[in-house]
């Protein structure tokens, strides 16, 4: 039976300290291959919300290459944006922490059109609703 | 009879989630439910060939052989495995080995997906 499947993966965790988030990212940014597994009329539609720690996932300027030689996942969200999938960070986490929007990443350098959208936790929240599936990371 | 995913996260040892995980897996194939488990992050250590059983530590080697002779399949995530060191020729019989993308389509095609997040 040919199935939409809306996706939601909800980021709580913060960078480096856990494999979580960046797993978040690329079984998300798989919804781009999944088709070679799926029926005609199947698709996956992921969409990431960044929460409580999640939201220094998105925070720019990451330095983890210079220092580890590792991808931070400011890359992986430049490359979810690149590939059109929603990113949606909570504003009263960000401001509890102190982190203004300017201060997040930004994939337009590689070219996406889409942008990171910070959004109250009552739009999360909507979106956690209507959703199909929560992946908590 | 439906179909359910279960997709684990978290290691073999350090923890039980994945013990919970593969006891699911067992409960819902014993009731008729067709089964698939993935297994993705320090989850895949579960598709290591060559577990021993220790009584300090998890050993699920043996239910996963029990349940894969029942039908229920076990994948790991294909780069996951990799970055741990457990290659082609390591991995446990039962096991194949996926990419993320056959989670993603087991997920749109389960009546159930059971996500049970890692460390």
């Amino acid at each position: 039976m040919a199935r939409k499947l809306k996706q939601l993966y909800l980021v709580q965790r913060p960078p480096i300290k856990s494999e979580n988030p960046k797993l978040a990212y690329t079984h998300a940014m798989a919804s781009q291959t999944a088709e070679i597994y799926l029926e005609d009329g199947e698709e996956v539609i992921p969409t990431l919300a960044m929460v409580g720690d999640g939201v220094y996932n998105v925070v720019n300027n990451q330095q983890l290459m210079k220092h580890y030689g590792l991808n931070s996942n400011e890359n992986h969200v430049q490359m979810a944006l690149l590939i059109d999938l929603k990113v949606l960070v909570c504003k009263e986490d960000l401001e509890a922490r102190g982190i203004s929007a300017d201060r997040l990443a930004d994939g337009s350098a590689l070219g996406a059109d889409m942008t990171i959208e910070v959004v109250p936790f009552s739009e999360i929240q909507k979106e956690m609703e209507a959703t199909d599936q929560i992946l908590c990371f | 009879m439906g179909k359910l995913t279960i997709g684990v996260f978290s290691s073999l040892v350090g923890g039980t989630t994945l013990d919970f995980s593969i006891r699911l897996a067992k409960a819902a194939k014993d009731k008729g439910h067709d089964v698939y488990v993935w297994t993705s992050g320090n989850g895949t250590m579960l598709s290591k060939t060559g577990q021993r059983a220790f009584k300090d530590y998890s050993y699920l080697a043996k239910i996963c052989e029990e349940l894969a002779a029942k039908g229920v399949e076990f994948v790991a995530c294909e780069a996951c495995a990799e970055a741990r060191g457990y290659h082609k020729e390591d991995t446990f019989s039962v096991f194949k080995r996926h990419s993320m993308d056959w989670y993603l389509a087991k997920c749109c095609q389960s009546d159930k997906i059971l996500h049970i997040g890692g460390e």
